[in-house]
């Protein structure tokens, strides 16, 4: 089985982002980048659907040198291959989704990972987009993957619940948080990944349909107000809840 | 707490390379997720967390330098010091196990031990199925082991071990004990198994330091061991000042973790406490302090950076690895404590790390060679005058 997982290098969860100078872009001094979470689930889902059905695993990332972390990171944890589409001007999802299509056009894998959103932009549409534009059924958030013959059952998140759905391969299946527990790389894992190659392809040129104008922290939060203690404060949180808050 | 970011001050991330960041990536977020909810209850209850071995052993955390066909990942210097330093910051007792099982045991029978010893420990310790414990130590003679009075003698089927050592880590958990006695005179290793007839592994209690990690005696009584048991190529006490070279380096980096949990949970409280209106951060007494943490932490990991290269180099003095881990743990000691200041009674608290730290150090400082004793070895190298024997 021909599977692929991309894999996008973000923020650690942890940063204080900054705006940049720039005003349409984060400051990325100081930032530590590591492989996006919900692809975590991606590169260990793909790695279980190859012990099961055999095959390949490759993993591919679009973006700058600095993206062959994370796709180091790949190697160590055991996918096969790592192709870099070397790339770091500013792109939409669009057209994310249009350089992936394009080169796995040429590959045409059987399961195709993403994880359910990049915790970076937080767009969730590159999966979807990708599938749309190599004509394949897509299956977002998914927490319950099994494949038979060329069968494919996932289970997916709804509101409130969730969702039994059936399809066949070639399939695009989104990570969410629940399908697995992402295995940590050994350091074996680690020392072999070292000297696989990251194989470095040109992707088609960004061609932006949406622009970022500007980038904005949210208003700092002003302090809390503490009413009272007891019941006696109540009458008043219900005064200012009505009249202040405006939420009742 | 917000998760733990690092401290590198320094960029000192640049001089380390991407399969090193990622070891110590790895080893961060494991003790993140498996070591730190876990610790403090460990350390309150007086118990190693066992459960942690096969996880370690899976992750490749014992033996980690040594060839891939004796289980190891065959690391450098450097990615094992990392490792170490995250270990630590977990927890001393944690890292002590590792050091233990590989630098103390895993190396002397990979350096001193016989083919069959090799196959027969090797791969079983590297995957956590043997625990392994180092046996130097006597009541009487700690930092002049070369006094030792345990003995071995030389009868028909092998040998006879007759003494007691004491202050061993993991000596009541391990399935082999290399130990160090006195044959005809000389220093020679013995592998020592659990169970075998007059051999004795109570554990020590009482600790109020490192008490996450389990410390035993030793105790031979005509215990017997079969011939095969002899570790051949040891020889002296440099033998078993070797292995301490390799535990010593490790302590050098694991230290600086140490340092770093200390270091990262004062800042964040000084930041977040208020007095006389302001967070304690403002004031320039509490500035200093964290100044001098975060100075001391950077000279620190220059200091193992370096001495990790030339370790790979196998340029690396043993003088030049007592001057890292008598610096590293004297600094990390210094930093809990003013940690603990910072946090003011909190800082006594077990709901943050910093006194568990600071309790573990004292044993750290004095295991391995202690301060003083590093402090001799490196006079006597620079004056060409041993204070000492
Ligand atoms: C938790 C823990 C775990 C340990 N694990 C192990 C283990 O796994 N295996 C093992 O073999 N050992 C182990 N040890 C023992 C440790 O290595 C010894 O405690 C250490 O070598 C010091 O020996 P000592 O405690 O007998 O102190 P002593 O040698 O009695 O020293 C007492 C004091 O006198 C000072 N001193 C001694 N000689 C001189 C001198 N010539 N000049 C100036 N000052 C001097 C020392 O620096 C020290 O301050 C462990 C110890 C601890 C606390």
């Amino acid at each position: 089985m021909k599977i692929v997982v991309c894999v996008n290098h973000v923020p650690d969860t942890e940063t204080k982002v900054k705006v940049g100078s720039d005003g349409v872009s984060i400051d990325k001094t100081g930032v530590n980048f590591i492989m996006n979470p919900y692809d975590e689930f991606g590169v260990e889902e793909a790695l279980r659907v190859k012990q099961k059905h055999g095959g390949e695993v490759t993993a591919v990332s679009l973006g700058g040198d600095t993206h062959k972390e994370t796709l180091r990171k790949a190697l160590a944890m055991g996918v096969d291959k790592a192709v870099l589409l070397k790339d770091d001007s500013p792109r939409d999802s669009l057209s994310v989704a249009k350089a992936l299509a394009d080169y796995l056009k040429g590959i045409s894998p059987d399961v195709l990972f993403f994880g359910k959103q990049s915790i970076d932009s937080d767009n969730g549409a590159v999966g979807s987009m990708v599938a749309e534009l190599l004509g394949m059924p897509s299956v977002n958030v998914v927490v319950k993957l099994e494949i038979e013959g060329t069968t494919v059952k996932a289970e997916r998140e709804i509101e409130g619940g969730h969702e039994k759905v059936e399809t066949r391969l070639p399939v695009v299946i989104t990570a969410q948080k629940g399908l697995n527990e992402p295995r940590y790389p050994s350091l074996k894992g680690i020392m072999a990944a070292k000297s696989k190659p990251i194989e470095e392809i040109t992707p088609t040129p960004a061609s932006l349909h949406v622009e970022v104008l500007a980038m904005r922290k949210p208003p700092a939060k002003s302090a809390g107000k503490i009413l009272g203690t007891d019941a006696s404060a109540v009458a008043e949180l219900v005064r200012l809840l009505h009249e202040e808050a405006k939420v009742l | 707490m917000p998760k733990f970011q690092g401290v590198d001050y320094y960029n000192t991330d640049d001089l380390l390379s991407e399969d090193e960041i990622l070891v110590r990536n790895t080893i961060r977020e494991f003790v993140d997720e498996n070591v730190v909810p876990i610790i403090e209850k460990h350390y309150r209850a007086g118990t190693f967390p066992l459960d942690l071995v096969p996880k370690m052993a899976e992750l490749g955390l014992f033996g980690s330098t040594l060839p891939s066909k004796y289980g190891g990942a065959e690391l450098n210097n450097v990615a094992y010091g990392l490792m170490m330093q995250e270990l630590e910051r977990g927890d001393s007792g944690v890292r002590s196990f590792a050091s233990v099982q590989s630098g103390l045991v895993m190396y002397p029978i990979f350096t001193f031990g016989s083919d069959e010893q090799k196959d027969r420990w090797l791969p079983k310790l590297a995957s956590g199925k043997a625990i392994g414990c180092f046996g130097l130590t006597e009541p009487d003679y700690g930092s002049n082991p070369g006094g030792m009075k345990t003995t071995a003698k030389k009868v028909k089927d092998g040998y006879v071990l007759n003494g007691a050592k004491m202050w061993i880590t993991n000596g009541t958990l391990a399935d082999v004990a290399v130990v160090w006695a006195k044959l005809d005179g000389e220093i020679k290793g013995f592998l020592v198994e659990k169970g075998m007839k007059g051999f004795e592994a109570p554990e020590m209690t009482g600790k109020h330091s490192l008490r996450a990690s389990v410390t035993s005696e030793l105790v031979f009584q005509d215990c017997l061991i079969p011939e095969e048991n002899i570790l051949p190529k040891s020889g002296g006490l440099k033998s078993p000042l070797m292995c301490l070279s390799q535990a010593r380096y490790g302590i050098a980096w694991g230290a600086i973790g140490s340092a770093m949990a200390c270091y990262d949970t004062a800042l964040n409280y000084a930041k977040s406490r208020i007095q006389f209106d302001k967070p304690i951060a403002a004031f320039q007494l509490t500035q200093d302090k964290l100044v001098h943490m975060l100075t001391e932490i950077t000279k620190a990991q220059l200091l193992c950076l370096q001495l990790g290269r030339l370790k790979d180099k196998g340029k690396a003095r043993f003088t030049q690895i007592s001057l890292a881990k008598r610096n590293n743990v004297y600094h990390a000691l210094e930093i809990a404590r003013s940690a603990r200041e910072i946090l003011g009674a909190n800082g006594i608290l077990d709901e943050y790390p910093v006194m568990r730290h600071s309790a573990n150090l004292e044993s750290v400082k004095t295991y391995e060679g202690t301060h003083e004793m590093h402090t001799l070895i490196l006079g006597e190298d620079i004056t060409g005058i041993g204070a000492f024997s």
